[in-house]
């Protein structure tokens, strides 16, 4: 069913995306090569399964891909990483050698290694939320979190980057 | 509304996600909650950092040109095979062949099932392969179905009907969430003799009910139908008739 007709209208509705895939890839994986890896795997599963998309919120319909594409990624090359999801308090310390502390008294930096310290769960819905802009229906659509939960876990997600935030502002200051 | 309770409401209210009467609500806590003012005050400044920063990590125009070279690619693939629900079968790189590819049509014309069945076979025999692989089988691997079903929960926006056959020699020995059409699935794992067979269930979509069907494909069988409320497809390399037991025993 793929015929050429819908490569243009893959290429119209899902393309445009590109850059909410590679957003959503590079904070899940943490870093540009792998999820950039993944994106075009992702985006290849999506061209391949496009015939069952029937309209709709195609943003969200490639994150779902993404997303999905990425956590298998994740169990198959880190699954220690998705360890956490099991306990989403456990989390990662940020690394504390010197050189990093350093980067960390400016304000981007400890903001992405707070980030990235948090359990993928809490990641993704925050990227999801303030960098995506997506409302708590898509998120669910997006990750498969129940809408009911949503609003929860962005409270646990976001409070428990205040405090990782606080921890990481500490450690610069003790350099 | 008492603090307990806007601890987490707060969070709506900040993304503009709470009805008109729960908006109304929390604001007339807000005006005598000095501690949710304070907390509403965090989450702003927040936000105002995190859009400071420049977080967003756009697609490199090296991806761009290497998603859209991998596309134009698949479509010349899906011209000289079939349709994209068989190359992943069939179209290995010795076999792209149009005179293959013609005999393949040829056979299809009389053995492929309706065209949507097809794809969503090809894709549960899809997730079952890839389940294969090492570390994907389960999410959750136990043999308790007390342990399973639970694990589900708040996982996804249904709950998949989760027993242990063991006595009548399918034991379950794990679930995993998986995608299938776009949608959310449970994956059980059964055992039988050597064999997985991976059962796959979620909620109806169709107001119809649609018989029961089986097929073989690629080497693997499935087995198809409705049960309760729930579509449920079984994919395994063990034999047929296996897969038609487990599934009259999941109809139970």
């Amino acid at each position: 069913m793929l015929d050429p007709q819908d490569k243009i209208r893959f290429e119209q509705l899902v393309l445009p995306h590109l850059n909410s895939a590679a957003n959503l890839a590079r904070w899940l994986l943490r870093n540009r090569a792998d999820s950039d890896d993944v994106v075009q795997e992702a985006t290849l599963r999506a061209y391949r399964f496009f015939e069952n998309f029937h309209g709709g919120d195609a943003r969200a319909w490639l994150l779902q891909i993404v997303r999905n594409t990425c956590y298998t990624w994740l169990q198959k090359n880190r699954p220690a990483e998705l360890m956490t999801e099991f306990d989403e308090e456990v989390h990662q310390k940020p690394s504390a050698n010197p050189e990093t502390l350093a980067a960390q008294k400016d304000e981007r930096q400890r903001l992405m290694v707070a980030l990235d310290s948090l359990s993928p769960r809490f990641r993704e819905v925050l990227v999801l939320r303030e960098l995506e802009g997506c409302s708590y229906k898509e998120i669910g659509e997006i990750t498969g979190i129940p809408i009911g939960t949503v609003m929860s876990t962005l409270s646990r997600a976001r409070e428990r980057l205040r405090q990782t935030l606080t921890e990481v502002a500490g450690a610069a200051k003790g350099v | 509304m008492n603090c307990e309770l806007a601890e987490t409401t707060i969070h709506g209210y900040f993304d503009g996600e709470l009805d008109a009467v729960r908006s109304a609500e929390f604001e007339r806590h807000l005006e005598n909650c000095a501690r949710c003012q304070a907390v509403l005050e965090g989450l702003e400044s927040l936000r105002t950092q995190i859009q400071q920063s420049d977080l967003y990590e756009r697609a490199s125009p090296d991806l761009r040109e290497k998603v859209r070279k991998q596309i134009a690619q698949e479509t010349r693939k899906v011209v000289v095979s079939a349709g994209p629900s068989w190359k992943r079968w069939f179209l290995l790189p010795t076999f792209g062949t149009l005179a293959a590819a013609a005999a393949l049509i040829t056979i299809m014309l009389f053995v492929a099932p309706p065209h949507t069945q097809s794809t969503l076979t090809a894709e549960l025999i899809d997730a079952h392969v890839r389940s294969l692989q090492p570390g994907h089988l389960f999410d959750v691997q136990s043999t308790d179905q007390h342990t399973v079903r639970p694990w589900f929960d708040g996982r996804l926006d249904f709950i998949p009907p989760v027993a242990d056959f063991a006595a009548q020699g399918f034991p379950l020995v794990g679930g995993r969430l998986d995608v299938i059409d776009g949608h959310n699935v449970a994956a059980l794992v059964y055992g039988r003799r050597k064999h997985f067979i991976n059962v796959f269930i979620w909620p109806n979509r169709e107001k119809e009910k649609a018989p029961d069907s089986s097929g073989s494909r690629a080497g693997y069988n499935w087995v198809a139908g409705q049960s309760g409320g729930m579509q449920i497809c079984l994919v395994s390399d063990a034999a047929l008739s296996d897969l038609r037991e487990l599934k009259s025993l999941i109809h139970q």
